[in-house]
């Protein structure tokens, strides 16, 4: 494109296609031939380079993050090279993700000597490779997305698939019982929330009509003329779906209270016991990109992607609002992870089947009620009982038989 | 025939015949899921988007975590002392090797695939979804009946029975 | 060779693979993915002829491969719980040993 294009468009609102003009003009600069595949190279370099960069940030703010919540300070030795500007600008502790990953990088890599090697080799690899599939078809921004397909959300729930063989994999090539057991809990686990992930994501699906999810975004920006964006997430029952489907990612990404399959006080790590080093890298790096790939389709899908909340703000880029929502998500997912117990494992089975299962089935209904009534005053209050009296009567009787005695609270002094 | 086809045709056949032949029961399962994977990259090259992510989806994300479940609960992957082909195996062999044989010269012999190719046909998702619930919305019920009736049947099938106290 | 040729001669290859080994492993698993080696080749055969067929706007061929997915991890929920129970009546999955109608 010529230069005065290239200025007007990034003058165009405040930067939004920034990264758009930059890489039509990289992609200019190769012949015709091959602009085809710089163009997917480029893409993918990027999102390998930033959400790498988000994982290594993510880590460090996690330790300190839970530090802080248990009252104490997090790693506060390693810092950043080259930053002692002053006394007080050391930033102690955020250089813990060059050490960490120095350190794994440099363990040496041990392989049991029964352990079956080919599969054991193949595990982390086919973790990570659907995971890094699925942000393909995630929306970072306006014109942002990498792939626009017609049926994203099925790739994106299709290559979700995927992983759960590398647990599988990982488990059963250590030649290892806990291993195995870790592996076939983490299953039976990822398995069971799968249902209601899909089932609170249909709702999304079912008012909009389309299964693309650029066009999902879109449908929930604000119309000229209104104020407030019309994020799902404002309505009855796609708060009740953004719920369950956040209590659903949870589970999908082994994070506590969930993280039965790798507690590391009962079953030491289960299904990558028997990896080191790089490997179990790896897994840690598949891991967190999960987690990021579905708080990127929780925003997608409930909380307006890269829309503004308010259409005053819209002069703010479109790729600032998704990462700060991701990053938002992020924290939450922290917070949770200091804060609630973990669950046990027919807990967590009864939970995913006869809670959250009546309750995503009770939210499609839900949706369509209130596509068919409209959306005003009568809608929200016929939608919230809707979903509402369900919610409050399977919880007063699933556990109602538990006998438990009064809450003690011990504080560090 | 262009190379993308015959790339994920070999793998295919290699895998289909890994997932059939192979001694250790696991690796069957392992290969038998990569097939899959190759199918639903053939059915991505012929234009069939959803059919292809519904048989990731249901294959690889389902049928194969079945299938290596069953193997794990049945311990089957351990007795290995035995042959690995039944009696009479090159029986079963001859006849496989002549349905193929069969169904090749159909395939050669055949004016349909001399006939002119049509231009290819592009189906959204909301033509798929219309065509669901118009014209094949009785299959459509019926598989969910018949779905329904599997999984009680499975759970109750699997189920450990009970002791009936004689 | 045409394209549909490949196609039909892929999916023929595919369906006698997984006839072979229904008919001559021992073990009851391997026999069931022979089962679904053989209805993915009919799949594969359904999607080709739709799309090199006349008429591909009908999406006939489109409809059978869904339903015959769905059919398809049906019928393997149910055969896998077949053959946990025969394992824990028989002790074996071998189709060789499970040869008495008396328990």
């Amino acid at each position: 494109m010529d230069s005065t294009t290239f200025f007007a468009n990034l003058a165009a609102p405040g930067f939004d296609q920034l990264f758009v003009t930059l890489k039509a003009l990289l992609v200019s600069a190769f012949p015709e031939v091959i602009q085809p595949l710089v163009s997917i190279v480029l893409s993918i370099s990027a999102i390998i380079a930033v959400f790498g960069l988000l994982f290594a940030i993510t880590t460090v703010v996690e330790r300190k993050g839970l530090g802080r919540i248990q009252n104490r300070p997090g790693p506060n030795r390693v810092g950043l090279p080259w930053f002692h500007v002053g006394p007080l600008s050391h930033l102690n502790g955020f250089g813990q993700w060059l050490a960490d990953g120095i350190k794994t990088l440099i363990k040496e890599d041990i392989v049991p000597r029964s352990a079956d090697k080919v599969i054991h080799f193949l595990a982390p690899l086919s973790l990570v490779v659907p995971v890094l599939l699925a942000f393909s078809v995630l929306p970072f921004g306006r014109n942002m997305t990498p792939i626009e397909l017609d049926a994203g959300l099925l790739f994106f729930f299709a290559v979700g698939a995927g992983t759960e063989l590398s647990v599988f994999m990982a488990g059963w090539s250590s030649r290892n019982k806990y291993s195995l057991l870790g592996a076939m809990r983490a299953l039976a686990q990822m398995l069971s929330y799968e249902i209601p992930l899909i089932l609170s994501a249909l709702t999304a699906v079912m008012l909009v009509g389309t299964l693309s999810l650029n066009d999902i975004v879109v449908a929930q920006e604000a119309k000229p003329g209104q104020w407030l964006a019309n994020w799902h997430v404002f309505t009855p029952w796609g708060f009740a779906g953004f719920i369950l489907f956040l209590i659903a990612a949870t589970a999908e990404s082994n994070r506590s209270p969930f993280d039965i399959p790798e507690g590391e006080s009962e079953i030491i790590a289960g299904y990558y016991i028997e990896y080191s080093g790089f490997k179990f890298a790896i897994f840690f790096l598949g891991e967190y990109f999960g987690l990021f790939a579905m708080s990127g389709l929780a925003i997608t899908l409930f909380l307006g992607g890269w829309t503004a909340p308010i259409a005053f703000l819209s002069f703010i880029p479109s790729w600032m609002w998704f990462f700060g929502k991701l990053f938002a998500l992020i924290a939450l997912f922290i917070w949770l992870r200091g804060t609630l117990p973990r669950v046990r494992m027919d807990q967590l089975m009864n939970f995913a089947w006869k809670f959250m299962l009546p309750l995503a089935l009770i939210n499609l209904v839900n949706v369509a009620v209130w596509h068919y009534t409209g959306g005003g005053m009568v809608s929200w209050v016929v939608c919230t009982l809707i979903i509402g009296i369900p919610y409050l009567l399977l919880g007063r009787t699933l556990f109602a038989g538990q006998k438990l005695g009064p809450r003690t609270y011990r504080y560090a002094s | 025939m262009d190379a993308i086809f015959a790339i994920i045709a070999a793998l295919t056949v290699v895998s289909a015949a890994g997932a059939m032949f192979l001694r250790n029961l696991v690796h069957c399962a392992l290969c038998l899921a990569v097939t899959f994977g190759g199918l639903a990259l053939l059915y991505l090259k012929l234009g069939a988007q959803f059919v292809g992510f519904a048989q990731v989806l249901v294959y690889v994300g389902a049928v194969a975590i079945l299938i290596l479940f069953a193997i794990l609960l049945t311990r089957s992957g351990q007795d290995d002392g035995h042959n690995l082909l039944s009696n009479k195996w090159w029986l079963g062999a001859g006849v496989a090797g002549a349905v193929f044989v069969t169904l090749a010269m159909c395939v050669q012999g055949s004016f349909v695939t001399g006939n002119r190719i049509p231009a290819a046909a592009d189906p959204s998702v909301k033509a798929i979804g219309t065509a669901l619930m118009s014209n094949y919305v009785l299959p459509l019920e019926v598989i969910a009946l018949l779905l329904t009736a599997a999984l009680i049947g499975a759970v109750i099938i699997a189920q450990k029975e009970k002791e009936t106290g004689k | 060779m045409n394209e549909l040729n490949g196609y039909l001669l892929l999916s023929a290859l595919l369906f006698a693979i997984g006839l072979a080994g229904a008919l001559t492993r021992r073990n009851a698993i391997i026999v069931l993915i022979g089962i679904e080696l053989m209805l993915n080749a009919a799949n594969l055969n359904f999607i080709a002829f739709w799309r090199y067929g006349p008429n591909p706007e009908a999406l006939t061929g489109v409809m059978f491969a869904i339903f015959s997915i769905a059919i398809a991890a049906a019928e393997a929920a149910v055969g896998l719980a077949l053959i946990i129970a025969i394992h824990r009546h028989f002790k074996t999955t071998d189709v060789g040993r499970v040869d008495r109608m008396k328990g």
